[in-house]
């Protein structure tokens, strides 16, 4: 029996440009593990088994006429919000259920011309609105470290997916956690970068001023290796950052003395839905750990880090309420039976192809915007955001990096928070400050508590993600939670 | 904050989407709770704090004014619901 499952990219990669394996042999490897697997956690709404041979066996010509990219042959899955051309993009959403997109979003793109085989779309939050992965239309995954409790969200299905590696690796994306809560919750690695530094193109939009790609995998090298595929400067995005790419896998070696991290002591305050107390030893234990490798904590401030839940839930809102107006039942996407009139048709299509949970936050989007309104909420939280941002950047004037939980407590289960919207969201408590700022930050597994896996998160300066990637693939030298896997999908 | 079911009514006007009748009195109570959330914010006085809209107050791109996409409309329309000549058909709007 083959165990390529547990293996990283970093090796597949290698194992692939010497001969030893085949993209056509791996790919089919993972397509029959989903197959076997997927059961069981529901974490891929679309298989692409035909697309994916076909694509591995172009990679296995590639890799026989040499100079093939380093990730030539390697399967991985792409969140169903990327956009994919001839394949079903659904955004976990009944209004996209029947949509085929007639184009490749720019990170499909750039992973395809880095080599990369697509074995499928996974499963999310619908139109990534929520932190478990309960509002998709095509229900809920299940977490693989207990099948009774939540993946996170709103990439739930890419962090499952590569937990139980049913892919080596994935895309993600993440608007206020939604890489790395489920990251922490799944017990993998996952970085969201500077806002900017991945195009949005053919991303399907939530939070525009938010939204950011990233790759979720099983270590920060893999991250590192991914990232250098995903990002870059894109001119169908008008907010992609012109700035040159670095090689995000050059700096991983490089030793932490003398590192300064920021401990916030607004994060690590025992206060009400705040960090519980099994999650604070393992992440106190972390950082020991990187006390012992040299790096120095000193404590710092972030005052204004407790109003981002609410600022959030103005300034998401109001971008979805606007981004989501282009569902009409028209163009493409769901239509209603019979619609009597024009406004029923608009407003049927939209009322039946939405969820609750969108239908609740195009609702409040659509509250704050309106007349007379717009000042005491959208105005205000875009003032309470350049608080929180300068926050941010007067830390980093005296720290590299910033350390804090990724979430307040390890997964919850499923139904547990489902009916009651505030308490999910304040489940993303430790996170959203980050797209809030627009600065990078990564979740990598340092522990478990109670069984279940435990994530610490890096928070760096805008396009410090090299940095965060070596300090967290340092970290990853010399423990091994990253390369734990879940009892059920270890054979 | 608290949100009535006249108000839910408006919204949802606004925002163009049908609510069930049935629905009316959970989405007014999930509003006004997110709303009473959303109150938080006034605990901080921003009198002459500038807005933020890009983290690196980036202003949009301009490029020169020529065509760069290339006509695909038979695929675009391929995917809506009713199409005729080259048209979206949507329920009569003029007697």
């Amino acid at each position: 029996m083959s165990n390529y499952h547990t293996k990283s990219v970093t090796e597949l990669s290698a194992m692939l440009q010497t001969g030893e394996v085949s993209s056509v042999e791996l790919t089919r490897f993972f397509l029959d593990r989903i197959k076997n697997c997927d059961e069981k956690l529901n974490s891929f709404i679309t298989v692409c088994e035909g697309l994916a041979l076909a694509q591995a066996k172009e990679s296995d010509e590639r890799l026989k006429a040499g100079n093939a990219p380093a990730l030539t042959g390697v399967p991985i899955a792409h969140k169903d919000i990327f956009c994919t051309r001839g394949v079903k993009t659904s955004c976990a959403s009944k209004m996209l259920d029947n949509f085929i997109s007639p184009y490749d979003a720019t990170v499909v793109t750039n992973m395809r011309a880095a080599g990369v085989v697509m074995l499928g779309k996974t499963n999310m939050d619908e139109f990534a609105m929520g932190s478990s992965n309960e509002t998709s239309y095509y229900g809920t995954v299940k977490n693989p470290w207990n099948l009774k409790a939540v993946p996170g969200g709103s990439s739930g299905g890419s962090a499952a997916a590569v937990s139980a590696r049913l892919a080596p690796a994935a895309t993600g994306t993440d608007t206020g956690g939604s890489i790395r809560q489920p990251a922490a919750f799944c017990g993998i690695t996952g970085i969201k970068p500077t806002y900017g530094r991945v195009s949005r193109f053919g991303m399907i939009a939530f939070a525009s001023s938010l939204d950011q790609a990233g790759p979720m995998g099983q270590s920060a090298s893999d991250c590192a290796l991914l990232l250098n595929a995903m990002a870059g400067f894109d001119e169908k995005d008008s907010t992609s950052i012109e700035k040159e790419v670095p090689d995000y896998s050059a700096d991983l070696n490089k030793p932490l003395d003398g590192l300064r991290i920021g401990l916030p002591k607004e994060y690590f305050a025992h206060a009400e839905g705040g960090m519980n107390p099994e999650v604070e030893a393992v992440i106190n234990a972390a950082l020991e750990q990187y006390k012992a490798m040299g790096a120095e904590l000193v404590e710092i401030e972030l005052p204004n880090s407790g109003l981002s839940v609410p600022v959030y839930y103005v300034v998401a809102p109001a971008e979805c309420s606007a981004n989501l107006s282009r569902f009409d039942g028209v163009r493409y996407g769901y239509r209603c039976e019979d619609p009597k009139d024009l406004n029923d048709l608009y407003t049927r299509s939209r009322g039946e192809g939405f969820g609750a949970e969108v239908k609740r936050r195009i609702m409040v989007g659509a509250y704050a915007l309106s007349s007379g309104y717009y000042d005491a909420y959208y105005l205000k939280a875009q003032q309470l955001r350049h608080l929180i941002s300068d926050d941010f950047k007067k830390a980093y004037e005296q720290v590299d990096v910033i350390m804090a939980p990724a979430t307040p407590e390890t997964a919850f289960n499923i139904g547990e928070k489902s009916d009651d919207p505030i308490s999910m969201y304040l489940s993303d408590i430790f996170t959203i400050a980050v797209n809030l700022a627009g600065i990078p930050a990564m979740s990598i597994p340092v522990g478990f508590a109670k069984g279940m896996p435990v994530g610490m998160q890096i928070m760096g300066n805008y396009f410090e993600e090299a940095r965060l990637l070596n300090v967290a693939h340092q970290y990853q030298q010399v423990t091994d939670w990253h390369s734990r896997l879940p009892e059920e999908f270890k054979s | 904050m608290s949100i009535e079911i006249d108000e839910v009514i408006k919204i949802a006007k606004l925002a163009c989407l049908k609510v069930d009748t049935a629905d009316m009195q959970a989405y007014a109570t999930n509003l006004s709770n997110i709303l009473g959330l959303v109150e938080q914010m006034n605990a901080v006085d921003t009198t002459g704090v500038t807005p933020m809209s890009h983290p690196f107050d980036a202003v949009q791109r301009l490029r020169e004014d020529v065509v760069t996409e290339q006509n695909r409309r038979d695929e675009f329309m391929a995917i809506a619901p009713e199409t005729e000549n080259g048209l979206y058909l949507v329920p009569k709007v003029i007697e």
